[in-house]
Parts: structure tokens; C-alpha cells; sequence
């Protein structure tokens, strides 16, 4: 073990290398990751301002749950999963497990949680401010919502790069449902768990900055559209 | 109840017809926290009036405006709309500007554009507004900028703007020009001279005498939830006939009946 | 409504990232076989070297789902794979037995080592009598660090600990220690904490992270670890890919692909010993 230097430099070499297999890796983990959490938002932000905006029974159950959902083991979503994917489950014939499909499946169910449930507090607390002058502006109930997922955008985008940050560092579920298959469902956590395994520890690691690497450049992305759409509309 | 019998008078030329009345509270009571914050509250506003309603800190004019808007439910009593029990569409006719205006995180056009947008309004119709609202708060430089980063002047001038850009019959403000220099004040007044000659009907809450002196022609003064006192603006500032008017008006604290009820 | 379109536009550029970014090229015909398979095989490269060969041949492209034996049997059991290859005889013939399997077939053999470190605290390197060396580890209480994941190699190991007359469920916990994982992280594990490990031999061969751990002792006719191959069932798994299944199987077993295994070398050393028809 060369200690961190030689850890970032194999990085580096790795990134450099350009090797096409790492491509690959670094591709499939986007995608599915980046799908996981679009789908994951277009449920879970409409979900978490619906429980953060109206009061109707069993709302604090909801909550509850939701908060509660966020914790969710990965390897218990990916066997539920594979439960329901599986040749002998329900879902079998479809024939989505060991699929990216089905990864995405699995990461989905992750992330909805966490987005549904940061959103219904940010909406929650944006709505007590809200709420008055809304029912004084006559504001109807789908509008409201609208409105306050928003106004709360910029709050909501880090919602979604919390879910992001959970996905893309998961593996205990896409192993699972995925099954690390070589050009097909390897992605970097993946590959980083078979690397060590193989007692490959440096390139594990090295790989594991390469993971860091991205999602430090996809939250810096984010960020950048987020301070240009600022800028752009109140120049 | 001393003076819950004292009416408001019509203004205007003696023996003139007394306007129509617009929005009437009749034996209004509002409970929270187990105590009884309003209480037994009537009294009439007529159209094209502007009343003034004053009273000490906390004595329930925030809470009156709310419940004459329909935003809280009272726990007895009814606010009556033109004769009829206050609704989602009465409320439309209405508008109200907050005592801490509420700004949607949005440019200062977005914000009267959204307002609008909810009254249905789209097109020129909507943008000959917003250019109208945006000139009577002279906002137009700003109209790009985020809301919330206006000054507290500037935000209550677009809160007034917000809300008479909605062409309400009835507009309830509560101490708009609290905490705003002279010629924002003036600003804000000219606002609402010009909404009045629209024949917009006012209620104004506000602290500032000279104020309700200016605006007003009726007066409504509360004291710890009750009417203390009600009727021509000019006369009850100048002879005010009830203890807790006149102890407020000479800058004493009144501590008398009546007393907060429990429930 | 500036604001809006450039959010819209951040928020759909995100997910186009993710949706453009490269997929899987999906094999040139889209034939492909799904295998249950071992983490020792896989990580060894035998299939990396074995497959390549059997794709060019055939066009059907071979995706291998790497875990420990018994997981794998489970999956197969569910009907989630076309082929089994795994390591642990009875366990096989059972899920044949089972009617999960068509029928099952001697494909190669291994064999496993128990590695150690340097201080040899049981003093049993150069030993060739496996059973005697456990009963010294045993006795020694030296830390032995079992995979205990119902592995075939898991198995296996146990088969051994029996036949020395040795009850390692009571030291569980003390000098015998179950990691519940893979033969890789066993060894990650193991090295750390000075035990003792039993591998399979590609395992160790191919470990990037052995330390100054050696092979102590080797060579037990016990210690052989004979692979087999099963079809998994059609009949009773109707998503079976029977036809190219029974391909891959049938190649495997030919003359051509027992050579391809015979020439699969890691430093020079050859890792498996093809003996399909014995
Ligand atoms: N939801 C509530 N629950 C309990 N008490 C309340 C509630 N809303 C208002 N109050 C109390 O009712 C009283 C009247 O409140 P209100 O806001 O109407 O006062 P106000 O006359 O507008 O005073 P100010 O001049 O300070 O604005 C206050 O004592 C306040 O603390
Ligand atoms: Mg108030």
C-alpha cells in the first residue's frame, strides 16, 4: 500500500488511461443512478408537498413512515427486489432481474423515500409562511403545491443530491438485483466490492476516488445550472 | 358593551342614504389557547368607506382582519358577506395585505404575476395589469429583482400593489406602513387614495393617528378583543367617549374592564 | 420565466446524463445465457478467459452471476439462471435431485490450500495430512477464519472439521471465526487478524493482497474441490434458455473446452484440471 498519494495517483492513471471498460463502469453508474433519481423526484416531490402542504388523517403516519423509510437497508430492498423479480416471483416474467432495469428499480425504491421525505419538511415549513396569503389569494390546492415545490427549488435541489449521494454509493442492492455482471450490470460500487474481494485493495480504492470524483462533479454541475439560473434571472 | 350600540354613521352630506353594507360582523368570538381573544364583535362595513381600526398591541385587530377574510373560523358568531354567510367566492372579491407581507421567492413582476394568474387572468389583460401595479408602487426598476430582497418599503408597497392588482371590492390591510419612513408612508397612502377613488372599500389597521386622521371615515377601536368603541373617524380622535379610546389616545395604559374571559 | 426554463433545462439535462450515458452494448445477435457461478471462478479470470472463446464460436454471449455456492444454487432453484457451475457435490446432485437440474456433470477440479502466516502459532506448515493439521489448529487454538457463507468451499471446510472430530460451533466466536462472506473478503479479513484460512488454490493464486501469508499446508487428496455444471431445468423454469444452455454446457464439456481450461495459467501455474467424462 503506497498510502494516499499512490492511492490518488493510481486514480489519476485510471482517469487518464481512459480505459474503455472503466467507461463503462463510470456510464451504467450514471445512468442508472441519475434515472433512479429522476423517477425517484417525480414521485417523491409531489408526494412529500401533498403530506407537507395538506392535513388530512393519518398524516403524521405518513410522516412517520416516510422519515422512517429513509433508513432503508439497501441489501433488504435489493432482496425484495430480487424477491419480486425473480423467475419464481411475481414479476418474473418480465425477465428484468439481473438487468440495469432492475437496478434502477431497486435505487428508485431508495431514493423515493429520502426525496418524499426532506421534501414534505422543506414544503412544510415553506407552506406555514405561505399558507395565509395563499388562501387569501384564493390559491387552489394543485397550484399550491406547484407553487411550493417552486418556490422551494433551490432547497429541493439539494433533496435531490442528498438521493443522488445515497444511490450512487450503494451497492448492497444492485449487487443483488443486478448481479455484477461483467458489460452488462457493473457499476463502480460493484466493481470496487469485487476488486476487493480480490485483494486488489489500491485499485478498490482507487476506483473509490474515481466514484468520489463524480459525484463531486455532478453536485458541482448542479450547482453551477443552479448560482447560472440565479444569475440569469435576476440580472 | 357600553358602546356596542353605537353604530357607524354614514358619511357624506346629512340625510344622505346611508352606502349599502359589505361585509358585517355579527356577535364574532374567536377562542384559542383556552382563552377568548374576540369576543361579541359588531359592526358594519359599507361600501366605498375607509374604517380605521385601531387599538393597543394585542388587542385582537390582526385576529379581526383574519376572521373578516374567512382565513380563521370564529367560534361564534358570523361574518357576513353582502347579507350572506362569507365563501370562497366572497373571499375573491376581498384582498388582504399582511402585517409581514408574505413574498414568494419570485422576481417582483413573478409575484404579481402569480397573484393574478390565480384570478384566472392571462395575456394583455394580465400584463396591462402588472405594468399598472408595478407603476402605482413605482416598482418598475425593480420588477426583475427578487422580491425578498427588497427593502421592507419596497415589499409593502408591492404587497399593496399585489393586492389592489387583483381588483378587490374590499381591501383589509393591516398597519401596512408600520415601520416605514414618511415618504414611503406617503407613497403607500397615495396607493390606497387612489383605490378609494376607485371606489374600493378600505379597513386599515394602524397605530399612526395620523394616519387614521387622513384615511379615515369610520373608526373602530378595540380594546382586549371588544369594540371599546365605534363610529365617525374625526369624532372619536377628538372626543373619544369610551375609557380605553381615550386612555390610548392620550398615551396611557388602560388596564380596565373588561377584562379577558376566560372560557 | 427565465428561471424556470434554465431550472427545467439543469433538471433535464441531469437526467439525460443519465439516460444518454453509455449503456450496455448488448450482444451482437442479443443471444445471451444467463450462468450461476462462483465468486472463485470468476475472480480467479477463468471465465474471462474461457468465455471469449466460446462466444466467438457460438455468438451467444455468457453473463456470469459471481456468489457463493449456496446462493447460487438458491437462484438457480428460483429459476433465475440458464446453467449452474458451481463446487459442492452434494449440494448439486440434491438440486438435481430436486428436479431444479437436468442432470449434472464432472467439469474440473481445483484444490483447496490452508494458507497461514509466518509465525505458524499451530505449527503445521509442510503438512499434507489436512485433518491432522486442523486438529493441531484446534488444539493450538490458533485463529482460523471461516467463511462461514454455506459456500461450497464453506462446505467443504466443514466436510474436513468433521472428519478430524473437531466441533468448531463451540469455538465460534473464540478462535474460529465465521467472516459470512466472500472467499476474498474471508481472506482481507483472515490476513488482518493472523488467522488461519482455507481457499481454494485460483483463489489465492490470483489474491492481490496476500501480505506474507504462504501456503502451509497442500496436497490432501481431501483437499480436492471438483467443479460440476448442471442445466437448470426447463421444465420446471419455463424462462430457461434450454437450447443455448445446453450449448454451453456441451462446450464446456467437449475436448475444446477442457482444453481452454487446461491453458488458463495465472503466474504460470495452471488453476484448474479439466476432467469432464472421467
Ligand atoms: N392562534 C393564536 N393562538 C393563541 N393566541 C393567539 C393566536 N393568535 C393571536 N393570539 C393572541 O391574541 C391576541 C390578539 O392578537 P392580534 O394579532 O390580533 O393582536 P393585534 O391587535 O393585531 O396586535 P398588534 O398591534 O401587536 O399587531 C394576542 O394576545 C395574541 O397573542
Ligand atoms: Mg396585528
Amino acid at each position: 500500500m503506497d498510502g494516499f498519494f499512490g492511492i490518488l495517483g493510481e486514480a489519476v492513471a485510471l482517469i487518464l488511461a481512459w480505459d474503455a471498460d472503466l467507461i463503462e463502469i463510470i456510464g451504467l453508474s450514471l445512468r442508472v443512478t441519475l434515472t433512479a433519481v429522476g423517477i425517484a423526484c417525480l414521485i417523491g416531490l409531489p408526494l412529500g408537498a401533498l403530506v407537507g402542504t395538506f392535513r388530512f388523517p393519518g398524516r403524521t403516519a405518513v410522516t412517520v413512515l416516510l422519515n422512517a423509510l429513509m433508513g432503508l437497508p439497501p441489501v433488504v430492498v435489493g432482496l425484495i427486489v430480487y424477491l419480486m423479480l425473480s423467475a419464481s416471483g411475481p414479476l418474473g416474467v418480465l425477465g428484468l432481474l439481473y438487468t440495469p432495469t432492475a437496478m434502477i428499480v431497486a435505487q428508485t425504491i431508495l431514493v423515493t423515500p429520502i426525496v418524499a421525505a426532506l421534501t414534505r419538511q422543506v414544503v412544510e415549513d415553506l407552506n406555514r409562511e405561505y399558507a395565509e396569503q395563499f388562501a387569501s389569494l384564493g390559491v387552489g390546492p394543485l397550484d399550491r403545491v406547484a407553487a411550493l415545490l417552486w418556490d422551494a427549488r433551490y432547497s429541493l435541489l439539494t433533496v435531490a443530491l442528498a438521493g443522488f449521494g445515497r444511490a450512487v454509493a450503494e451497492v448492497g442492492a444492485v449487487f443483488i438485483v443486478g448481479g455484477n455482471i461483467n458489460h452488462v450490470t457493473r457499476v463502480m460500487t460493484t466493481t470496487i466490492a469485487l476488486e476487493t474481494s480480490k485483494g486488489n485493495l489500491q485499485l478498490a480504492l482507487a476506483l473509490g476516488v474515481v466514484l468520489l470524483g463524480l459525484a463531486v462533479a455532478v453536485n458541482a454541475l448542479a450547482m453551477t445550472l443552479r448560482v447560472s439560473a440565479q444569475r440569469a434571472a435576476y440580472a | 358593551m357600553r358602546d356596542a350600540a353605537c353604530h357607524v354613521a354614514p358619511s357624506g352630506a346629512v340625510g344622505a342614504a346611508p352606502a349599502p353594507v359589505l361585509a358585517a360582523a355579527r356577535g364574532l368570538a374567536f377562542e384559542a389557547g383556552g382563552r377568548r381573544l374576540v369576543d361579541g364583535i359588531d359592526l358594519e362595513i359599507r361600501e366605498g368607506r375607509r374604517t380605521v381600526i385601531m387599538g393597543a398591541n394585542g388587542a385582537g385587530k390582526s385576529l379581526l382582519l383574519r376572521l373578516l377574510h374567512g382565513l380563521i373560523r370564529p367560534s361564534a358568531g358570523t361574518v357576513l358577506w353582502q347579507g350572506r354567510p362569507l365563501d370562497r367566492a366572497a373571499r375573491r372579491a376581498q384582498a388582504m395585505v399582511f402585517q409581514r407581507p408574505v413574498m414568494l421567492r419570485r422576481s417582483v413582476r413573478a409575484n404579481l404575476r402569480f397573484a393574478l394568474a390565480v384570478r384566472g387572468l392571462s395575456g394583455p389583460e394580465r400584463a396591462e395589469r402588472e405594468r399598472a401595479a408595478l407603476a402605482s408602487a413605482r416598482l418598475e426598476e425593480l420588477a426583475r429583482r427578487p422580491a425578498r430582497v427588497l427593502s421592507g418599503g419596497e415589499q409593502q408597497r408591492l404587497a399593496v400593489a399585489r393586492a389592489l392588482a387583483c381588483e378587490p371590492e374590499l381591501l383589509l390591510l393591516d398597519e401596512p406602513t408600520a415601520s416605514l419612513d414618511p415618504a414611503s408612508t406617503m407613497a403607500i397612502e397615495e396607493q390606497l387614495a387612489e383605490a378609494h377613488a376607485r371606489g374600493v372599500t378600505l379597513v386599515l389597521v394602524t397605530h399612526d393617528l395620523g394616519q387614521a386622521r387622513r384615511i379615515g371615515d369610520d373608526l373602530v377601536f378595540l380594546h382586549a378583543g371588544r369594540v371599546a368603541e365605534q363610529g365617525d373617524a374625526a369624532r372619536v380622535l377628538e372626543a373619544p367617549r369610551s375609557e380605553a379610546a381615550r386612555a390610548w389616545l392620550s398615551g396611557r395604559i388602560y388596564l380596565g374592564p373588561p377584562p379577558l374571559r376566560p372560557v | 420565466m427565465m428561471t424556470r426554463r434554465l431550472f427545467g433545462l439543469a433538471a433535464a439535462g441531469l437526467l439525460a446524463l443519465g439516460l444518454a450515458a453509455p449503456g450496455t452494448p448488448a450482444a451482437a445477435n442479443g443471444k445471451f445465457i444467463l450462468v450461476q457461478s462462483t465468486t472463485s471462478t470468476q475472480n480467479s479470470g477463468l471465465f474471462d478467459h474461457i468465455l471469449p472463446i466460446f462466444t466467438d464460436k457460438t455468438g451467444i454471449e455468457v453473463r456470469v452471476v459471481a456468489v457463493g455456492t449456496g446462493q447460487a444454487i438458491k437462484n438457480a432453484a428460483n429459476g433465475d439462471g440458464d446453467v449452474l457451475f458451481v463446487h459442492a457435490r452434494p449440494a448439486e446432485e440434491k438440486f438435481v435431485a430436486e428436479g431444479h437440474g437436468v442432470a449434472r456433470f464432472d467439469v474440473m477440479y481445483n484444490d483447496f490450500v490452508i494458507v497461514g502466516p509466518p509465525a505458524d502459532p499451530a505449527g503445521i506448515k509442510g503438512m499434507t495430512d489436512v485433518t491432522a493439521a486442523l486438529g493441531r489448529i484446534a488444539e493450538a487454538e490458533a485463529p482460523f477464519a471461516s467463511r462461514g457463507d454455506d459456500s461450497g468451499t464453506n462446505k467443504a471446510e466443514l466436510r474436513l472439521w468433521k472428519a478430524a472430530g473437531i466441533d468448531v460451533s463451540e469455538a465460534s466466536g473464540g478462535w474460529y471465526r465465521e467472516t459470512g462472506s466472500g472467499m476474498g473478503a474471508t481472506l482481507n479479513a483472515g490476513t488482518a487478524m493472523g488467522a488461519y484460512i482455507m481457499t481454494d488454490r485460483a483463489t489465492w493464486i490470483a489474491f492481490g493482497n496476500k501480505g506474507d501469508y504462504a501456503i502451509a499446508v497442500e496436497g490432501d487428496e481431501r483437499l480436492f474441490n471438483q467443479y460440476g455444471i448442471i442445466l437448470v431445468n426447463p421444465e420446471k423454469h419455463a424462462s430457461v434458455k434450454a437450447d443455448l444452455g445446453q450449448q454451453f454446457v456441451d462446450w464446456v464439456l467437449s475436448e475444446e473446452g477442457q482444453a481452454a481450461i487446461a491453458g488458463f495459467e495465472v503466474n504460470g501455474q495452471q488453476l484448474f484440471f479439466p476432467n469432464a467424462g472421467g
